[in-house]
């Protein structure tokens, strides 16, 4: 039932779609506190609830050198960027860029590869440094290196005359442990927020597929390409998903991808160390066992990046958000933040199954013009191109994590600036954006800021 | 200069009115809004004296730590120990405060620094098979130990690195538990200098010992002068509308209760089956961190707490606000309370053997303390609604 006080004229009240204060559906949790991205969904059956807190546990403590009294935890490195997957998603949240030259970073790390492609078309790692630039070692190993970031302004300003200045980031990597770093190509990323992921997880391949639109055949300007990305596991191409490129196919990789690269921790989808051939330190230093996360530990993991919940809308019937929301559609924003989609069967979480939900994302690959490029291709993502992230949870960012900086590299220090970097296919978005009055800008913003 | 308090306190200031169920209730209209203030209050109350206690306890340690160091011994060694234990007491019951949007655990917080696990043992000193790692044998790259640079070091990979406080300090003063019937068996001889040492670096780890202690100090001489009478944080939380910092403490309690406690500590180390999994494994005091924990709930939910003195602070309690509109729910909860204690006192000790005299999911006492946890937490989450509050407390961080 509508507002009683509905003024029938306001053409914004269509927008009132009243199940979409549940963002995920029935997987949605009623928290805005600092934990709203920690908790699980409802109706996980059987052990999975307790099991919830297993992966939890190994998703929150550090992981420590080995040899270690704790034998379930050690095994850390010998290279690793955090020992921790908290350490980067602090409360399930998402990271930061460091501000400063020399600030050390939590939730930023640089992606690394060379020219041309594997034979599964996944980005060739660097001979010596490999596919992720590792600031952190272990003790008696040197750390590949470092990286610090610097940044220049950049100013426009919006059709009425409004100026406004955005930070663009210069990034000095520092290769000092294992020579020279010829022909590298690089990629910040920061670490995403963890909510709703079994939900991106349980969309049916069809759904996803519904908007993608790769050689614009609809004329609108807005493409949408699947990424396809290879299983190692089952040896398949697969649709990819999930990272900033929607280069891993599903949960599983992704964190068992995180657990090597980002820690050193191998697993069994993983099972040998990052070191590459010239990193004799690396390859000769004591491991936790092989493999170092057991298996049912990884998929308790698995199961906690799958379960954890979707916080629901705030003030998703108020007049401002639904302006804000009707803006949203009309200028374009909704043709790649994708508002509703309902999930497919989930083979493992049935609570994730058959759920409506408004995630804002789908799930495809768009250009997103050179201010963003990171020139650099990540199977078939090129590089121009970014997966759309989901913008659910993006008003509680600064709750959880006491930032509100946005993009794959953080650029952005604000909702208003994150519209502004859209470029390539948003372009014309942006263009109407800059057009709107003051007011209609802050409606939009208070319409992400109730996601 | 940048002063993590003040950002905190304004994004509090920002927060939306998050945990209502229906429409803001203002505190004009609601009949039980001079109770609920004296409860919170009361809260504050507790929340100081238990950083109190635990500063207190703290400098203890640190004053029988820099005793031992000027002439180890057996006898001293053991006080440290004994001051370390004791330490642990008061700090374990203010684990009912984190979670709760306070200042201990957000991210500027120094929970990190005080009480993070595991502790990276060979990033810290030698350990079984490696007699040189570790910061304290590596004079070279570390040739200052003092609390200013191991506070720094902490931060290397992140904010939860973990090369100092209570753990650090323990296994500085436990070492390795290789043993599945004891605790650690590190030699006081390991801090003798001049001859007759065992291990290397004697000073140096001695040094790293005292260092410990005294970030220690300071991290919890921060929660009370941020929770005192006039402090940036307890004047912005009795500043919070009641039913904001009603479910910021129910909410703290409730996570503890049915998912940290429970879940994460317990149930995870009688999941895994590993001996070591647990939190104070150098000392064997789990059983310890797991009572006092509960303790620090069951104060909360009382409103009253014992201090390390024996003095009391007691005042209006969650119990007395329940049964303003039920009493079948405050009964209910206050023989929850009392039983949780009962059970949780039941779990064998040491529990490295505990757990693996228990199977996952069975009937023995730590699985019987788990469900009577999460029992606890349901009926504090019953205990909001009957307030007109609705809480999140199923799951941690």
């Amino acid at each position: 039932m509508l507002h009683a006080c509905k003024p029938e004229e306001e053409s914004f009240w269509e927008y009132l779609d009243p199940s979409e204060e549940l963002s995920g559906g029935g997987a949605s949790v009623h928290d805005a506190s600092p934990l709203a991205f920690s908790k699980s969904i409802d109706g996980l059956t059987g052990d999975d609830a307790l099991l919830f807190f297993v992966g939890n546990s190994f998703f929150n403590q550090n992981w420590v050198t080995a040899p270690a009294s704790t034998t379930a935890r050690d095994g850390l490195g010998p290279f690793f960027n955090s020992r921790s997957c908290s350490g980067c998603h602090f409360k399930d949240g998402r990271g930061r860029a460091p501000e400063y030259s020399g600030e050390v970073s939590s939730g930023l790390l640089i992606r690394l590869s060379t020219p041309g492609m594997g034979p599964h078309g996944e980005p060739l790692p660097h001979p010596a440094y490999g596919g992720q630039l590792h600031d952190q070692a272990i003790v008696g190993v040197p750390a590949e290196g470092d990286f610090s970031i610097s940044y220049s302004t950049v100013s426009g300003q919006y059709d009425d005359g409004t100026s406004y200045s955005l930070r663009e980031p210069n990034y000095q990597l520092n290769f000092t442990g294992y020579g020279g770093a010829g022909g590298v190509m690089f990629s910040p990323r920061v670490a995403n927020q963890m909510i709703g992921l079994g939900l991106l997880e349980a969309l049916s391949e069809s759904t996803i597929l519904e908007r993608a639109d790769a050689g614009d055949a609809d004329g609108d300007g807005v493409s949408g390409r699947p990424n396809y990305v290879w299983n190692s596991l089952t040896q398949t191409t697969q649709l990819g998903r999930f990272g900033w490129k929607a280069n891993q196919p599903n949960l599983l990789l992704q964190a068992a991808g995180a657990f090597l690269g980002d820690m050193g921790i191998t697993s069994f989808v993983n099972p040998s160390e990052n070191c590459t051939s010239p990193q004799n330190d690396c390859q000769n230093a004591p491991n936790g066992g092989q493999p170092e996360i057991e298996d049912d530990d990884l998929r308790k993991v698995e199961l906690y990046c799958r379960t954890l919940a979707v916080p629901v809308r705030r003030n998703h019937n108020a007049p401002e958000v639904l302006k804000g929301k009707e803006l949203f559609f009309s200028i374009g924003c909704e043709s790649c933040h994708r508002s509703k989609m309902v999930t497919g069967n989930h083979p493992d979480v049935s609570a994730l199954s058959g759920q409506t939900i408004f995630p804002y994302t789908d799930m495809l690959l768009h250009d997103m013009g050179e201010g963003l490029a990171d020139n650099r291709p990540d199977f078939l993502a090129d590089g121009n191109e970014w997966r759309t992230p989901p913008l659910w949870g993006i008003g509680l960012f600064q709750t959880v994590n006491g930032h509100t900086n946005y993009m794959h590299d953080g650029r952005a220090r604000n909702l208003e600036e994150a519209i502004l970097w859209h470029g390539g296919e948003a372009e014309n978005s942006v263009n109407k954006f800059k057009a709107l009055s003051s007011a209609q800008r802050n409606d939009i913003i208070t319409f992400l800021n109730s996601l | 200069m940048f002063n993590p308090f003040t950002i905190r306190l304004m994004l509090l200031a920002t927060l939306p009115i998050m945990f209502l169920a229906g429409c803001k209730k203002d505190n004009d209209t609601d009949p039980l809004a001079d109770k609920k203030a004296r409860y919170i209050s009361n809260y504050a109350d507790i929340v100081l004296a238990g950083y109190e206690d635990s500063y207190t306890t703290a400098v203890a340690l640190k004053t029988a730590i820099d005793s031992f160091v000027a002439a180890p011994s057996q006898t001293l060694f053991d006080d440290a120990k004994q001051a370390w234990l004791d330490a642990r007491e008061p700090y374990g019951q203010t684990e009912a405060f984190r979670f709760a949007g306070g200042p201990i655990d957000d991210e500027d917080g120094p929970e990190g620094a005080l009480n993070a696990w595991p502790l990276d043992e060979n990033y810290v000193d030698y350990v079984n098979g490696a007699p040189t790692s570790g910061i304290i044998n590596d004079p070279t790259s570390h040739p200052n130990i003092t609390a200013a640079y191991l506070e720094t070091l902490n931060e290397v990979g992140g904010e939860t690195n973990i090369s100092i406080g209570y753990h650090a300090i323990e296994f500085l003063l436990w070492g390795q538990d290789m043993s599945s019937s004891s605790a650690g068996m590190r030699p006081y001889t390991d801090y003798v200098t001049g001859g007759g040492g065992t291990a290397a670096n004697q000073d140096r780890r001695a040094r790293y010992l005292q260092a410990c202690a005294e970030l220690l100090v300071q991290h919890l001489e921060e929660m009370v002068n941020t929770w005192e009478a006039g402090g940036a944080y307890r004047t912005s939380f009795l500043a919070l509308e009641n039913d904001v910092a009603l479910a910021n403490i129910l909410t703290g309690i409730g996570t503890l209760s049915s998912s940290e406690l429970s879940g994460e500590r317990m149930f995870t180390a009688l999941d895994n089956q590993n001996q070591e999994d647990e939190h104070s494994c150098f000392s064997d005091n789990t059983d310890r961190d797991i009572v006092t924990n509960a303790q620090g709930i069951y104060n909360v939910i009382q409103g009253t707490y014992t201090r390390t003195n024996s003095a009391v602070v007691s005042g209006y309690s969650l119990i007395d606000l329940v049964n303003e509109t039920n009493t079948t729910l405050g009964s209910e909860l206050d023989v929850l309370s009392e039983s949780v204690i009962t059970k949780v006192n039941a779990i064998g000790n040491p529990f490295d053997q505990a757990i693996i005299a228990e199977t996952a999911g069975g009937n023995g006492p730590i699985m019987q303390a788990i469900r009577e946890l999460q029992d606890q937490g349901d009926k504090i989450t019953e205990a909001a609604t009957e307030l007109g509050l609705t809480v999140s407390t199923e799951l941690p961080e």
